[in-house]
């Protein structure tokens, strides 16, 4: 089936199976893999993505259900060569080991400052707590928000 | 070009000496000194490839999306021993988008006829896309023969024809050991199986250009995925070229070449498309390795005032179906403390699930949380403060071989880490919470490790014309930031700003480089990067001296120039780079044998301190403290962050990971991520890290060793300890859940 719908500012169109995820519609069919597939039911976090602004795991949402709604990936908070602050801070705080939770952190980092400029260390926590990393001590992810609260707020 | 020898060499890898031949070139230099000012090295950088990775640039195995690309999905046996009788495709063929469907039949190469757990391989679909893929599967029809299984350690240690001796070691003479005691603790520690979980799944994707086979995969060992799909699909090895670039975690799991490897390899050249074949995060629980599940039974004698006289350590370890080896779950016991009298066995069960692999630390992770475990029961026994225990059995050399150790600050690692701790605040019996039902108590637990790493291990280095530098070496970069010590390593020798070194790594035709395992990455490529980077060097200057009218042993680099000792002539090298025009300088280097004298090894403390719910048995762990040893530090940011990642996965293994097994159906009832508790961000303690700053000159021309596994080796012994000392309950069984403390609460 043909879906229509804005990713990252443009109109895109896929043709996707209708049972498609969200998740692989974007990895597969619009070419953007940025978004991690690392459980694809809704427990890691890794895929995580803003529909219409709300952050969600894109793992469990339909490609189908996405027809005519904005989408925005971890492809698009840099511009370019340049980093967004939220993925400067994860760089700057030694956030990132492998990497593969990366996108879904920065997006939920990204999502959670958005709505709360300063948060708490146990804002922080709660806000984060639906993505895993199995290589960090999550203590520079903390870390990351923080320093990407100063850089965009102070 | 310097000539190549053969040499003899000894390397500890995943807790066993490994005693082989390795061809080096060239000599040694030795390691920089304590005073040397070094720019790169010893300084915290941050990673090279981080933009990448957050931009969601990065491009992992499981993100190749190759023109004409098949997926690959595998149909697993539901029964934990079987014969298959037969498979039928049809239902599966017929579905539209499905290309291929391959069983024993088609590839004998691929399958067998029998089956030995859930989940183990019985045939692959191949369609257009994973969906189609995994829908055909289902629609596979599969006749089995039930067999009889064992799923449950415990009862597959009873029946003797699952059980394999594997190792032994004795030094003096424990009757006698044990009749000198005069307290004696005789105690039985079982542990869980821990499951990865490493977030990018198992996966490759290869391609058959009609000559070469082409193979990307998430890989902690480019050159033996090489040369097992080599075998598999009955080329030479440089008919196949493997490619790692980014890679998103394996901790031992990813070691050696995968099922999925040789499905991917041996379709990709039957259909003639380029065939992927990931897992799915069941099959990352199901069919891609763990940490053996153990029993263990530790005893361990000593005088009244607490020197030990006799340790026997037996451990069974649970690997599944993999019957050829078994991690060193009674290495601590063999090699930590000064005890003249030692016995340990070894055994390998066999059991009806998936087969074991290495993960981090594997074997001294299970077996120092028993022998730490046992040492404080000890402790309690004598009325002993336990970091004293320790202390008056601290091994100055070491009690296997003789041999003093290259560096061994394990004294300080203690007395540091008390210090950050608060030991002096510890109580026997624990102190009291801001409830009475809630208890505190402080552990702590002993760290002991090789990761000296050796040859074989080449780089080359390539000097560009303007400046820039290339490192190539057979290096995969699997998260921990062996990139970025790298480069440092190499921009150090080169008098380099570190933007200017780039490496070429990630993939097979270059020189070889060791697997990323062992804790041994930095420590064998890092000595081959820095001598080829002194041969760039030699080269350099010898052209620049050239220039200057000058001899080059009279002049040295510096700050981007060539410096003549006498007269102060100086010459910006930018002016020798343009002098190159087209030409590259390259440098080789290779690693050398290590010191025979000494014995090369890591040592640290770490502290608990946690608190516990007497009411509920739960358990929250408040800080941890961990102090390491290993010589120089490339990266102090990047080791810290090892450390951390280490300490939060053993958290998990000491509080809330381990595989659930259904005992009547052999299921694993907990393959997903939401019943297998991995540590979230919620659960991590305040993590306190510290390094010792000893070099370990002797070591290596870097003058340290590895720190990929030692952070994960203590923790749960910490943290079981301090549970007891809250409370009272001692927990022999990992993880320590609420019920478990509760039922020792009972005791
Ligand atoms: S991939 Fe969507 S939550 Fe894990
Ligand atoms: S950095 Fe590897 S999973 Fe988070």
């Amino acid at each position: 089936m043909r879906i229509h719908l804005t990713v990252n500012g443009l109109e895109r169109e896929a043709d996707v199976w209708e049972g498609s995820s969200l998740l692989t519609a974007l990895r597969e069919d619009l070419g953007l893999p940025g978004s991690k597939n690392a459980c694809e039911q809704g427990e890691c976090g890794s895929c995580s993505v803003l529909l219409d602004d709300q952050l969600l795991c894109s793992c469990l949402v339909l490609a189908a259900a996405a027809e005519g709604h904005r989408i925005r990936t971890v492809e698009d908070l840099g511009k370019d060569e340049r980093l967004h602050p939220v993925q400067r801070a994860f760089v700057d705080a030694g956030a990132v080991q492998c990497g593969f939770c990366t996108p879904g952190f920065i997006v939920a980092s990204y999502a959670l400052l958005r709505d709360n400029p300063e948060p708490s260390e146990a804002e922080i926590r709660e806000a984060l707590s639906g993505n895993l990393c199995r290589c960090t001590g999550y203590g520079k992810i903390i870390e990351a928000v923080r320093r990407a609260s100063r850089e965009m707020y102070r | 070009m310097p000539s190549a020898r053969v040499v003899k060499n000894r390397t500890e890898f995943e807790g066993k000496i490994y005693e082989e031949l390795a061809l080096v070139q060239g000599a040694d230099i030795p390691a920089w000194s304590a005073d040397a000012e070094l720019r790169h090295v010893g300084r915290s950088r941050l990673r090279v490839d981080g933009p990448q990775r957050v931009s969601g640039r990065a491009r992992y195995t499981t993100d190749l999306m190759l023109p004409g690309m098949l997926h690959a999905r595998v149909v697993r046996s539901p029964h934990p021993h079987a014969r298959v009788i037969r498979v039928d495709a049809k239902r599966a063929l017929a579905l539209a988008g499905v290309r291929s469907v391959v069983d024993r039949t088609s590839a004998p190469e691929l399958f067998d006829e029998e089956v030995h757990y859930v989940g183990a391989p019985v045939a692959v679909v191949v369609g257009e896309t994973e969906e189609i893929a995994a829908d055909a599967a289902h629609l596979v029809e599969i006749e089995y023969e039930s067999l009889p299984f064992v799923v449950d350690l415990e009862e597959a240690i009873a029946d003797r024809t699952r059980v394999q001796r594997k190792e032994s070691y004795s030094r003096g003479d424990a009757r006698r050991g044990f009749r000198e005691a005069d307290i004696v603790v005789d105690a039985r520690y079982t542990t869980s199986t821990q499951l990865h979980n490493c977030l990018e799944p198992h996966g490759a994707v290869a391609q058959w250009d009609g000559e070469r086979l082409t193979l990307w995969e998430s890989t902690q060992a480019m050159f033996d995925v090489r040369k097992g799909v080599a075998k598999a699909i009955r080329a030479r090895l440089d008919d196949v070229r493997v490619i790692c670039d980014y890679m998103g975690g394996g901790f031992g799991s990813k070691l050696g070449h995968g099922h999925y490897s040789e499905i991917a390899a041996v379709l990709a050249k039957r259909l003639g498309r380029p065939i992927r074949c990931v897992m799915d995060r069941r099959e990352e629980n199901l069919v891609t390795g763990n940490r053996s599940a153990t029993v263990q039974r530790v005893r361990v004698g000593a005088t009244k005032d607490g020197k030990l006289t006799a340790l026997e350590h037996v451990a069974w370890s649970g690997t599944g179906t993999e019957d050829g080896w078994v991690a060193s779950t009674t290495g601590p016991s063999n090699g930590l403390y000064e005890v003249a009298n030692v016995r340990s066995e070894q055994f390998l069960v066999l059991t009806n699930t998936g087969p074991f692999s290495a993960f981090r630390a594997p074997g001294y992770v299970e077996g120092t949380f028993a022998l730490e475990s046992a040492m404080d029961e000890l402790a309690d026994k004598l009325a002993l403060d336990p970091l004293a225990l320790r202390r008056k059995n601290y091994a100055k050399l070491d009690p296997q071989s003789g041999k003093h150790y290259s560096l061994k600050r394990l004294d300080q690692c203690y007395s540091r880490g008390a210090e950050l701790a608060g030991w002096s605040r510890r109580k026997a019996g624990g102190t009291a919470g801001r409830h009475a039902y809630l208890r505190r108590g402080m552990g702590v637990s002993t760290q002991v490790w090789g990761g000296g790493g050796g040859p074989p291990a080449y780089a080359t280095i390539h000097l560009n014309a303007d400046g820039t530098a290339i490192v190539r070496a057979g290096l995969q970069d699997i998260g921990s930031g062996t990139k970025t010590a790298i480069a440092q390593i190499a921009a150090e020798e080169l008098s380099l700003p570190l933007e200017r070194v780039r490496l070429s790594i990630g993939e097979t035709d270059a020189p070889y480089g060791p697997a990323s395992g062992g804790s041994m990455t930095t420590a064998s490529l890092g000595p081959a990067v820095r001598l080829a980077a002194v041969d760039v060097r030699r080269q350099l200057l010898e052209v620049a001296a050239g220039l200057m009218e000058v001899r080059a042993s009279e002049i040295h680099l510096t700050d981007g120039h060539a410096v003549a000792g006498r007269g102060g002539k100086k010459l910006a090298l930018d002016e020798v780079f343009s002098k190159l025009q087209n030409y590259t300088v390259i440098g080789r280097g290779s690693r050398h044998p290590n010191p025979e004298d000494v014995r090369l090894r890591s040592f640290g403390a770490h502290f608990a301190e946690v608190e516990v719910d007497i009411r509920t048995g739960a358990v929250r762990v408040l800080k941890i403290v961990a102090v390491h040893q290993i010589g120089r530090i490339v990266n102090p940011l990047n080791a810290k962050s090892q450390v951390e990642g280490g300490v939060t996965q053993a958290l998990g293994y000491a509080v809330s990971e381990g595989r659930v097994l259904d005992r009547l159906s052999g299921h694993v009832m907990n393959a997903n991520l939401e019943d297998y508790k991995i540590p979230t961000v919620k659960d991590v303690p305040d993590i306190v890290v510290e390094f010792v700053p000893d070099l370990d000159r002797r070591a290596n021309n870097l003058g340290g060793i590895g720190l990929g596994e030692p952070p994960i080796i203590p923790t749960a012994a910490a943290i079981a300890n301090a549970v007891a000392n809250a409370c009272g309950a001692r927990v022999r069984t990992l993880p320590i859940t609420p019920a478990r403390v509760l039922e020792a609460l009972r005791r």
